[in-house]
C-alpha cells in the first residue's frame, strides 16, 4: 500500500477511535427513573425495642453473681425486628422486617428500600412497629406532593418526632 | 516436511480470526505499528496521560464537598490553566484504557495466552481490570454533580446488598447533609489508592516477562496523543449541575466505559449484579485450568557444552533461564538453569546457545540448552537430508516456525522446509549450514512482525541475521541469498508469493554452489 493511502487509513482509524470514545463518553443517556416518576427512600438505622422485658432477679439469683455483676433486673439483649409498612394512596409499596444487628440480634436494625412512583400528589402512610408484639405505634400519613425526578427520604429520627419525611 | 518430535497445541480458529482483524490495520499502520499488538502498551500509554492529567486536575481541586464541584466549574470556565482540556484528557485517556485493557484480554484469550506459563500474567491483568473500573467509576464521583450523585448512590446500593452491609451504607448518601468533608475526603483517598494498588498490579502482571514492553512505538504513542488532544478540544467534558440528593435528573449523560455497571443493575438488581460480577470473573479466572492448554516441554539445560556465557538469560521472553553458581566444577564461574514453570518452551535459548552451531564435529549435535520436543541435533539432521534430496533449482531452504504460516506445503524438489519451534530458535550458523551444504538461498519464515508468539522471537532472529545481536549472522554470509519473511497462521498465500519472490531473486544470482562448492566443515567448538 503506498504511504498516502496508508497515512489516509490512519487518519480515519484514529478519527473513528475518537469518535467512538467521544459518543460513548457521554451517550446514549441514561434515564434513572421512568418517565414522569419520583423516587421514594426508605432508609432508617434503629434499635427496636428489647424483645424480652426485664426480669427482677431474686436474692438467691443475686448472691450467685460476683458482688460486681449484682445488677437487681436481667435484661436479655436481644431487640424486636423493626417493622416498616409504607402506603400509598391506600396501596401497600413496602413492608420491610429489618432484623436487628450482631451475633446476639441486640444491634439496630437497618433497612433500606428505593420505590420509585408516579409523580404527582399521593397520600403517604408511613408506620413503623418496634417492639416484640409488632405493634405499629408510629405512624404518619399526610400528602405529599412529588414532581418528577423528586427524591422522598423516609427516616425515623425518635429526636425529631419519630417519623420524618424530607 | 520435518516436524518436531513431540506435537504441540496447534493454533486455534480463534487465533486466525484475530490474525484477519489484524490485517485490516496491517494496512493502514504496518505490521510494526498495528495498534492491536501493542494494546498492553498503550494500555500503559493511556494511563500515564491519565495520571498526569489528574495531578494537574488536582493541584486545582477543592476538596471539599462543598467545594468540589465550583472548583470544577471555575476549571471548565478557564480559571485554572488548561483545567478544562485536562479534565477531558482525563475522562477520555481513561475511557481509552478501557478500551485497550478490553481489547487486550479477548486478544489474549483468542489465542489462549492465559494458561501454563502465562497464567501468573492472566490472573494478575483480572486483577488489574477490577481495579481499573473500580478506580473509574470512583473517579467520576468526585466531581460531585448529579452524574456523581447517582454513580455513587448506585454504587452503595449495590455494596448494600451484602449482607455485612444490609443497607447501612446508604444512610451516606440519602440527604446532602450525610455527604460532609470528611466522607469527601475519603472518596478522595479511594481514588489516590485505587489507582496506586492498580500500578502495583501492572507491576506484577508484567514480571513474568522480559522485556516488558510497556511504551507503545513513538509513532503510535504520538498518534494516539495526537488523537486525544483533537478529541479534548473538539467536545470537552461538561458538568452537569451540582449535586442534589433531593432531585433525580430526568436523563443522565453516561460514560458507558465505566458506568455500564449501574445500568446494569438497573435491569438485574443489586443481587443480579453481584451474581453477573462474580460470573464474568470467575469464569475468566478459570480458564487456565478449565481449559487444556497443553504445557510445553521447558528447555534443557547440557552442562557438558554450557559455558555460562548469558545469551540465553539475555533473550529468553519469559524470564526462565536464570545464571547460578557453577554445579559441575568446571572452570566457568556461572552455568544456565531453567525454571521449568515459567518456560514458554520456545526455543529461543537454543537459538542464543553458541553451542547450537551445526558446524560442530560429532555425529549428534548436542548444545547448551536445547529444547526435548525438537532437539538442535535431529534438526541439523533434518536439514542436511532435505537439503541433500533437492533436485530443482534455484534450490531454497525454508526455517519455518510452527507458530507461523504453514511451511510444509511449500516442499517440492527445489524446496525443503525445517520446522523450528520459533524464528527465533533458530542459530544464525544454520543459515550458513543450509548455504555450504548446497542451498542456494534461506528463507527464515516467522510470525507477523511484532505479533511473535513467544513476544520477541521475530524480532531476535532480524537482529541476530542483521548481525546486530550475539550469536550473529557471519558477515561473510551472502545477504542476498537469506531473506527472512513474516508470515501469520493464515498468510499461507504470502508465504508462497515471498518464496515465489525470492526464489525469482535467486535465479537471478545464479546457483549458490558455483561459487561456493565445498560441503559445510564441522568444528570443535570453540564455546563447549
Amino acid at each position: 500500500m503506498n504511504r498516502p493511502l496508508a497515512w489516509g487509513l490512519q487518519a480515519v482509524l484514529y478519527g473513528a477511535f475518537a469518535a467512538f470514545l467521544g459518543y460513548f463518553s457521554t451517550s446514549p443517556a441514561f434515564a434513572p427513573l421512568p418517565p414522569d416518576h419520583a423516587l421514594i427512600r426508605l432508609s432508617l438505622n434503629h434499635a427496636g425495642q428489647r424483645k424480652f422485658p426485664c426480669r427482677t432477679r431474686t436474692a438467691e439469683e443475686l448472691a450467685k453473681l460476683a458482688p460486681n455483676m449484682r445488677a437487681a433486673e436481667d435484661c436479655p439483649r436481644e431487640r424486636a425486628p423493626v417493622r416498616v409498612s409504607v402506603e400509598l394512596d391506600g396501596r401497600s409499596v413496602a413492608d420491610i422486617e429489618a432484623r436487628p444487628a450482631g451475633l446476639s440480634r441486640d444491634g439496630a436494625s437497618v433497612a433500606y428500600r428505593r420505590i420509585p412512583v408516579p409523580a404527582g400528589t399521593h397520600r403517604l402512610r408511613v408506620a413503623l412497629a418496634d417492639d416484640a408484639a409488632g405493634t405499629f405505634d408510629r405512624v404518619r400519613e399526610e400528602a405529599v406532593s412529588l414532581p418528577p425526578g423528586r427524591v422522598l427520604v423516609i427516616d425515623f429520627e425518635p429526636g425529631k418526632g419519630g417519623i420524618v419525611l424530607r | 516436511m520435518a516436524a518436531p518430535a513431540i506435537a504441540l497445541p496447534a493454533p486455534g480458529r480463534a487465533a486466525a480470526a484475530v490474525e484477519r482483524v489484524d490485517a485490516l490495520f496491517d494496512a493502514a499502520f504496518g505490521q510494526g505499528l498495528n495498534p492491536l499488538r501493542h494494546l498492553g502498551a498503550l494500555g500503559y500509554h493511556f494511563l500515564w496521560i491519565c495520571c498526569a492529567s489528574g495531578i494537574w486536575i488536582y493541584v486545582g481541586f477543592d476538596t471539599s464537598a462543598t467545594g468540589a464541584w465550583a472548583s470544577l466549574d471555575a476549571m471548565d470556565r478557564g480559571e485554572w490553566p488548561l483545567g478544562a482540556f485536562a479534565r477531558a484528557l482525563h475522562r477520555y485517556s481513561a475511557d481509552a484504557l478501557v478500551v485497550v485493557t478490553l481489547l487486550h484480554l479477548a486478544r489474549e484469550a483468542a489465542r489462549r495466552h492465559y494458561a501454563a506459563f502465562r497464567r501468573f500474567a492472566w490472573l494478575t491483568g483480572l486483577f488489574a481490570l477490577a481495579l481499573l473500573f473500580l478506580a473509574g467509576i470512583n473517579g467520576y464521583w468526585l466531581a460531585w454533580d448529579q452524574l456523581a450523585q447517582w454513580s455513587l448512590t448506585a454504587t452503595i446500593e449495590w455494596l448494600d446488598a451484602l449482607p455485612v452491609f444490609d443497607g447501612s451504607l446508604a444512610r451516606n448518601v440519602i440527604d446532602d447533609g450525610q455527604v460532609n468533608d470528611r466522607f469527601f475526603s475519603l472518596l478522595i483517598f479511594v481514588h489516590i489508592g485505587l489507582p496506586l494498588a492498580l500500578l502495583g498490579a501492572l507491576w506484577a502482571h508484567v514480571q513474568r516477562v522480559s522485556p516488558a514492553r510497556t511504551a507503545p512505538p513513538r509513532a503510535l504513542g504520538w498518534g494516539t496523543a495526537a488523537m486525544l488532544a483533537a478529541l479534548c478540544l473538539a467536545k470537552p467534558v461538561a458538568l452537569m449541575p451540582a449535586a442534589d440528593l433531593a432531585f433525580l435528573p430526568a436523563r443522565i449523560p453516561l460514560d458507558w466505559f465505566y458506568l455500564f455497571p449501574h445500568v446494569a443493575m438497573a435491569s438485574l438488581g443489586p443481587a443480579g449484579l453481584w451474581a453477573a460480577t462474580a460470573a464474568f470473573f470467575a469464569a475468566l479466572a478459570a480458564l487456565p485450568w478449565a481449559t487444556r492448554v497443553p504445557r510445553a516441554p521447558a528447555a534443557r539445560v547440557n552442562l557438558a557444552n554450557c559455558n555460562g556465557c548469558a545469551r540465553c538469560f539475555a533473550d529468553c521472553p519469559y524470564d526462565a533461564v536464570v545464571m547460578v553458581a557453577r554445579t559441575d566444577g568446571r572452570h566457568h564461574p556461572r552455568q544456565a538453569q531453567v525454571d521449568p514453570m515459567l518456560c514458554a518452551g520456545c526455543g529461543i535459548c537454543t537459538g542464543a546457545c553458541p553451542s547450537s552451531t551445526p558446524f560442530r564435529r560429532g555425529e549428534t549435535l548436542a548444545t547448551g540448552i536445547d529444547m526435548p520436543q525438537a532437539a538442535i541435533g535431529e534438526l541439523r539432521a533434518r536439514l542436511e537430508s532435505r537439503t541433500a534430496a533437492l533436485t530443482g533449482t534455484p534450490r531454497v531452504v525454508v526455517l519455518g516456525c510452527r507458530w507461523s504460516a504453514p511451511a510444509a506445503t511449500l516442499e517440492d524438489a527445489s524446496t525443503a522446509c525445517v520446522e523450528f519451534l520459533c524464528a527465533a530458535m533458530v542459530p544464525p550458523s544454520f543459515v550458513e549450514y543450509a548455504l555450504r551444504a548446497g542451498a542456494d538461498g534461506v528463507l527464515l519464515a516467522g510470525c507477523r512482525e511484532g505479533d511473535c508468539e513467544f513476544r520477541t522471537g521475530t524480532a531476535l532472529a532480524a537482529e541476530r541475521l542483521a548481525g546486530a545481536r550475539k550469536p550473529a549472522l557471519r558477515p561473510s554470509v551472502p545477504r542476498e541469498r537469506v531473506r527472512q519473511v513474516h508470515a501469520g497462521i493464515t498468510d499461507a498465500a504470502a508465504l508462497r508469493a515471498a518464496l515465489d519472490d525470492f526464489r525469482a531473486a535467486l535465479a537471478r544470482l545464479g546457483p549458490r554452489a558455483a561459487d561456493h562448492p565445498h560441503p559445510p566443515k564441522r568444528q570443535e567448538s570453540r564455546h563447549g
